[in-house]
């Protein structure tokens, strides 16, 4: 399969929302699975994104993402009617939607977009949602109407407090465990993020999944690329997860791992993304 | 193990002996064939190869084939074809070689497999027809056998080059529809069997490339993408249809193709999956790959083409690899033509015990790649930022034989040293990949997660077929395709009754 772009928003600085004709992953995909694409068929990286919204009726899924790599940077580049070659999906285990009662769903930078199917699936079941999102800076906050919709309650936190509390996610995470004992806490987006919440839930014996974002390459269960320490056994992000139970993920582990290509793709940067970036562009004049 | 020689004095030799046979008037007898001597398979000079992705072996000359060929006694007993997974016309096609009937050598093969080419570089023949082939029975030594797995790779390479490529026969329609999964070795058998019978055949490929592991496992310098491009273009031809970047299982249920779009069989050749690790500490660490991981991005995303690509491979010094089996020779060449200055393949038993093909064992010992036998690790160390550094090693000594009759290695007591090692690539084989069975829980699966099949190929699903690793774990590409065989007979058996 491929897919076309029929729509494309700017959300903020670098992150872009894009929306793709996908009729057969939006009539699959259930809430935090993920999708593999490839700008370039020959010489592309395949890259893991997670779905960030889906109508299977009208046949299309959406897609959000930060410019931070080769195939992220170029992505950006791409219209309104431009085709994304090779789109693969939806992968990985949905996330257990039931009733679980009171549940929190918590949501950093990026990590907002993957949780955003997350907090809809869990209302439509039933449960009493309390969504907290933060970012560095309010410019940087998405989808915050969509989730106010979704959630019985929404918190919003930036680290500089240009919107909502001046606090990390954790400190209203652990009000509310405190408070409320959730039944359930969901927290997406950076690594180290997800460590803090789990460390922050732990006390509290609150289950707590995590969504991973590990670097793959298949997204199959062949390549073994995605493999991350749960419980000290090792553990497949892609056909495993991507969700895990945050109290047993080894974090740093996951965190060394996902710097595998660091200095490679630093060097890189100067020649081949530019030049793959420089021909987009030229070949749109 | 053989020294290399100039593939110029390959040809040279071989154009030498076939003028003097063919100056003869009399009949050559089997003695006189049998003091033929094995015409030996060319190969780029080692240390250019070894920086280079171009195939290793080039394939015999003209005249080394027509010699090779005669040196087949067209024996009654005919073990070669009995040793063949899929039962080629062994002496039937050698014997077209041996009168430069090499289009008529091509339909013989033609008739029992339609991927002759890649059989004839990949497959492992010293221990299926070369094995068995009366020749090297009676000099007792394989490798004094028919070079059958050379005769046939010239015979398809042949063919190819000529353009003149013969498409096999198809039925007519017969309205039936029947669904392949994977786009490796089984799936493509399958899809050309099943299409001669004139039934639909869409073949499912998760990848954007065809070709499965042929794809993104086995090399460019031992098997190049053009000659399975072209194999599978054949295919096209006959009307299979390819569908890529399509999961059964995630995009598409096996339950709702047979029932939502109607398809009347399904073949699940998904392969193996999940690579097995050691278990052992440190596996978790920065430079630490399954072969399958390290080849994947080097072959199917080319990574190979660092000027090119946008998929990164580690850069590596020392590499050690783990496994003595074929993906353990691949990912160790690999390592040294992507710029590793050393690469150790360290292996539990010995030389002998080694499952891998005596054709890629060689070639990686040409190429420099140091072999350590009689080894094991216990331990991968790290660096601060959690990057390999050095690997402890145990050595092993020969014991009793085991349960699979080979000597037990045993760990010798003290003997640990350090190695060092920025990377270390595992190859001790893969577990079942577990997409199909999630997606089908109805689906029965032994212990170790692969399907379950009778004799048939034939799953606890109705209408469901399987083969290849799936079923078998991993195996080989040519005991893949002989699975799909089975499995396509079975399918087109069961079509023909509805």
């Amino acid at each position: 399969m491929n897919g076309t772009i029929i729509e494309k928003v700017n959300l903020t600085d670098k992150v872009w929302k894009v929306t793709v004709e996908a009729p057969m992953i939006a009539e699959e995909r259930k809430a935090g699975q993920f999708i593999m694409l490839q700008v370039d068929e020959e010489f592309g990286e395949r890259i893991p994104l997670t779905i960030a919204d889906a109508n299977a009726e009208n046949g299309w899924i959406s897609l959000i993402f930060q410019e931070v790599g080769h195939s992220t940077k170029a992505l950006a580049t791409m219209d309104v009617g431009d085709v994304i070659p090779v789109l693969v999906g939806p992968l990985g285990e949905p996330t257990e939607i039931k009733k679980f009662g009171r549940v929190v769903c918590v949501g950093g930078g990026i990590g907002v977009a993957p949780l955003h199917p997350i907090v809809q699936a869990l209302k439509k079941a039933g449960n009493h949602v309390t969504t907290i999102i933060g970012s560095r800076t309010s410019n940087l906050l998405i989808l915050e109407n969509e989730m106010t919709n979704w959630s019985d309650r929404l918190i919003t936190v930036t680290d500089d407090g240009s919107k909502g509390q001046k606090a990390r996610v954790t400190e209203p995470l652990k009000e509310v465990c405190e408070k409320e004992k959730p039944d359930l806490v969901v927290a997406i987006g950076p690594a180290i993020m997800m460590k803090f919440c789990a460390e922050t839930t732990r006390p509290y014996g609150v289950h707590t999944l995590v969504s991973l974002n590990t670097i793959m390459v298949d997204g199959t269960g062949m390549c073994g690329g995605c493999r991350v320490t749960v419980d000290n056994q090792v553990k497949f992000v892609c056909v495993d997860g991507p969700e895990f139970d945050g109290h047993k993920v080894d974090f740093e582990n996951m965190m060394a791992r996902l710097k595998s290509y660091e200095a490679m793709e630093k060097r890189c940067d100067d020649c081949n993304l530019n030049k793959a970036v420089d021909s987009i562009i030229k070949e749109r004049g | 193990m053989t020294s290399w020689t100039d593939p110029e004095e390959l040809y040279q030799e071989g154009k030498k002996i076939l003028d003097e046979l063919k100056a003869r008037t009399d009949k050559i007898k089997p003695k006189e064939r049998m003091a033929i001597p094995r015409q030996l398979m060319p190969t780029q000079k080692p240390k250019v190869r070894a920086e280079n992705l171009c195939e290793v072996a080039t394939g015999f000359s003209e005249s080394q084939a027509v010699v090779e060929a005669m040196r087949c006694l067209d024996c009654k007993k005919e073990p070669c074809v009995a040793g063949c997974p899929v039962s080629i016309d062994i002496p039937g096609f050698i014997k077209k070689v041996a009168e430069e009937d090499f289009s008529g050598a091509a339909e013989v093969i033609k008739r029992t497999s339609l991927l002759p080419a890649i059989c004839g570089r990949v497959c492992p023949q010293e221990t299926q027809c070369e094995e068995v082939c009366t020749v090297s029975k009676s000099k007792k030594d394989v490798s004094k056998s028919v070079a059958i797995g050379g005769l046939e790779r010239f015979v398809a390479d042949r063919e190819r080059e000529s353009g003149k490529t013969q498409i096999p026969q198809v039925k007519p329609k017969t309205g039936k529809k029947v669904g392949v999964v994977g786009s490796g070795p089984a799936g493509l058998v399958v899809a050309a069997d099943v299409r001669r019978e004139g039934h639909e055949v869409i073949l499912f490929e998760a990848f954007h490339k065809l070709g499965g592991v042929m794809r993104y496992g086995i090399p460019e310098f031992r098997l190049p993408n053009s000659v399975v491009d072209q194999e599978i273009n054949l295919l096209k031809e006959m009307g299979v249809e390819f569908k890529t970047n399509t999961v059964i299982g995630r995009t598409r249920k096996i339950e709702d193709l047979i029932k939502k779009d109607g398809f009347d069989a399904i073949f699940v050749g998904s392969g193996a999956g999940l690579p097995l690790f050691l278990g052992i500490p440190g596996e978790e660490r920065v430079g630490v790959f399954a072969a399958n991981e390290y080849l994947t991005r080097a072959n199917l995303m080319r990574a190979f083409d660092k000027k090119k690509s946008q998929t990164p491979i580690y850069d590596s010094k020392h590499v050690v690899v783990l496994g003595g089996g074929n993906v353990a020779m691949d990912a160790s060449r690999m390592a040294l033509r992507l710029g590793a200055k050393k690469v150790s393949v360290v292996y539990r038993r010995t030389l002998e015990e080694m499952p891998a093909r005596n054709e890629e064992i060689e070639h990686a010992m040409e190429e420099g790649v140091e072999f350590c036998f009689l080894q094991n690790l216990l331990r991968i160390d790290g660096d601060d930022d959690g990057r390999v550094a050095s690997v402890k090693v145990q050595r092993y000594e020969l014991g009793e034989p085991d349960g699979s009759g080979r000597r037990r290695p045993v760990a010798i007591d003290g003997e640990i040293f350090t190695m060092e090692a920025d990377t270390v690539i595992v190859a001790i084989g893969n577990g079942s990949n577990p997409l199909i069975k999630q997606t089908t829980p109805d689906l029965e699966t032994n212990r170790w997660g692969n399907l379950v099949v009778d004799e048939n190929g034939k799953t606890n699903i109705d209408k469901v077929f399987a083969g290849g690793d799936i079923v078998l774990g991993a195996a080989t590409v040519i005991l893949a395709m002989g699975e799909g065989r089975k499995a396509a007979a079975a399918i087109n058996q069961m079509l023909l009754k509805n």
